[in-house]
């Protein structure tokens, strides 16, 4: 009973934040309803007993994602009244898509099933998911039987990593970096130099 | 009568006022330690400067922090016409919210603690992950330049103290085999307190604690000679005071999490007849106030960073250390066969 209603809770607010994240006129009010829409899916995880997803949910994408999207966002130099001027003209051609999306979804989901051969590929955790903290079930899933796979979405990130700093990273003339090892370096005998200077002669 | 307060409603509302009693009983405490450790970091810098600090309300100035309180009580809110209204309110509130939420699973002594969840370590870095989001709201609803530049500098610092923050709890949890951070003490009272094991950790932890709650020499996000004072330029009054309060509890916090992963948490440092026989959340207390200390000495010495620096300290140094320690970790785990919970 109460679990049902706090589940509706969660539910209803993360549907009703989504709704605000395209509604809202201020960009960063979207950025902060997106906020909401993922903690309400972290509290959906958490009815669901999956309290580890929950908690990387948070720490993934609201403590960093969200931040480098607010970051961004606060940023932007774009007039966002400008941008839904044509809002009502578009508006039938977009819903025609968003239908046909739809539709689609549909299709493909009321349709979904495993092939058998697939069904038996699909691992359980050693002991009971029930007997060991989610943690620990995820974990030996991960690094046992799909670690592969795991090595493999790890090496795409690295890629993408890779490639986004290659990207934007410009080399420019002319910047003075600070070297700590030089300057650490330095001792007296090598930068100070002790003149006598001749009266009236200068250096 | 404890039982018979019990027996006279039904159990779930019972178990919900335990839990308010509970809650009360942390934050109660908390409260009073956030007004007495801005009493100490004024007598503790005015000792390191020869100064006397706040002498004159109460004996030693001790009705000091009740006087600042009173004094920012009554002033007025003033809310800036520029400011975007609802923002700019819910800032403070979110800072101090999320700076006591976090104390739910916090163990003082062994078992002494409000939600002995699984996943602590991971709430407390969520938890703490979210305190920039006080900051930069702040920062960008004021509509004012300095506390806007004071909140992207505190969310690009933040952000980028977390990740090593990060790999340092990994190779404590490597160590530990759990999440909870009951089993976190009670693993060091195993075998040693992991500052021994984890040396430098604990001193990159301690740093970047320092960064994560933008305390000096860190404290770019209000660096008074830059930036007036950084993101809470605009705010007055209770709304100022909500982000002072949640600022002082997340120094206490970080020193919390410092004692729980490093320093034993309750444990008394020898666990022979002078010392165990001293409750364990006096040992916890006392721990804690050690740290704080040491984030009161390091104010009181060194200079601010300059915003490049803390970046190459950030990403360049302790980054790839805290990753060359996780492997290293790992490694000797795995080598000598010491692995917790194997099979």
């Amino acid at each position: 009973m109460i679990a049902a209603l706090i589940f509706y809770m969660f539910a209803g607010l993360a549907v009703a934040a989504g709704v605000m994240v395209i509604s809202a006129r201020n960009p960063v009010h979207s950025v902060l309803f997106l906020i909401l829409a993922f903690f309400n899916a972290a509290g959906l995880f958490l009815l669901l007993g999956a309290e580890f997803l929950a908690m990387v949910l948070v720490v993934v994408y609201v403590g960093a994602v969200a931040v480098l999207f607010l970051f961004v966002v606060m940023m932007l130099d774009i007039n966002f009244l400008k941008l839904r001027e044509g809002v009502a003209q578009y508006l039938p051609i977009g819903a025609v898509i968003g239908l046909v999306l739809v539709v689609e979804l549909g299709v493909i989901f009321g349709g979904w099933a495993f092939a058998p051969d697939v069904e038996a590929l699909i691992r359980a955790p050693a002991p009971a998911a029930d007997q060991i903290t989610n943690t620990e079930a995820l974990g030996r899933l991960l690094y046992t039987d799909y670690a592969y796979l795991f090595q493999a979405s790890g090496l795409i990130l690295l890629v993408a990593m890779v490639g986004s700093i290659l990207l934007t990273h410009r080399r420019r003339p002319g910047v003075r970096k600070q070297v700590i090892a030089d300057q650490i370096a330095r001792t007296a005998k090598n930068s100070v130099e002790i003149v006598k200077v001749p009266t009236g002669g200068g250096i | 009568m404890v039982d018979m307060l019990a027996g006279l409603m039904p159990p779930e509302i019972w178990r919900l006022i335990v839990i308010v009693v509970q809650i009360l009983a942390i934050v109660l405490p908390l409260l009073i330690a956030v007004a007495y450790l801005t009493y100490a970091e004024r007598k503790v810098i005015g000792a390191i400067q020869l100064r006397k600090g706040p002498n004159v309300v109460g004996p030693f100035g001790l009705l000091q922090p009740l006087a600042d309180g009173v004094k920012l009580f009554l002033k007025e809110t003033i809310l800036p016409t520029g400011a975007n209204k609802a923002v700019f309110i819910i800032a403070p509130m979110l800072t101090f919210f999320l700076a006591l939420i976090a104390w739910a699973v916090i163990p003082f002594d062994q078992g002494w603690v409000l939600a002995d969840i699984n996943v602590g370590i991971l709430y407390l870095f969520a938890i703490s992950s979210l305190g920039v989001y006080g900051i930069i709201m702040s920062g960008r609803a004021s509509n004012s330049k300095y506390a806007f530049l004071g909140g992207l500098r505190s969310a690009a610092q933040m952000v980028s103290y977390e990740v090593s923050i990060g790999f340092v709890l990994v190779s404590v949890l490597l160590t530990v085999g759990s999440l909870n951070l009951s089993d976190v003490v009670l693993r060091q009272k195993e075998t040693m307190w992991f500052v021994i094991p984890h040396l430098p950790m604990f001193f990159i932890f301690l740093i970047s604690a320092l960064a994560e709650t933008n305390r000096a020499p860190f404290d770019l996000p209000e660096a008074e000679s830059e930036l007036v004072a950084g993101y809470n330029v605009e705010y007055s009054a209770m709304t100022f005071a909500l982000f002072f309060l949640g600022e002082y509890a997340n120094m206490i916090l970080m020193s919390g999490m410092t004692v729980i992963l490093f320093l034993g948490g309750w444990l008394p440092p020898f666990d022979v007849a002078p010392f165990n026989w001293v409750p364990g959340i006096i040992w916890f207390a006392l721990k804690i106030c050690a740290v704080l200390f040491v984030f009161l000495w390091v104010r009181a010495t060194f200079p601010r960073y300059r915003y490049d620096q803390l970046m190459r300290l950030g990403w360049k140094v302790f980054l790839p250390f805290s990753l060359f320690w996780l492997v290293l970790t790992s490694g000797v785990l795995v080598a000598f066969g010491w692995l917790p919970n194997q099979g």
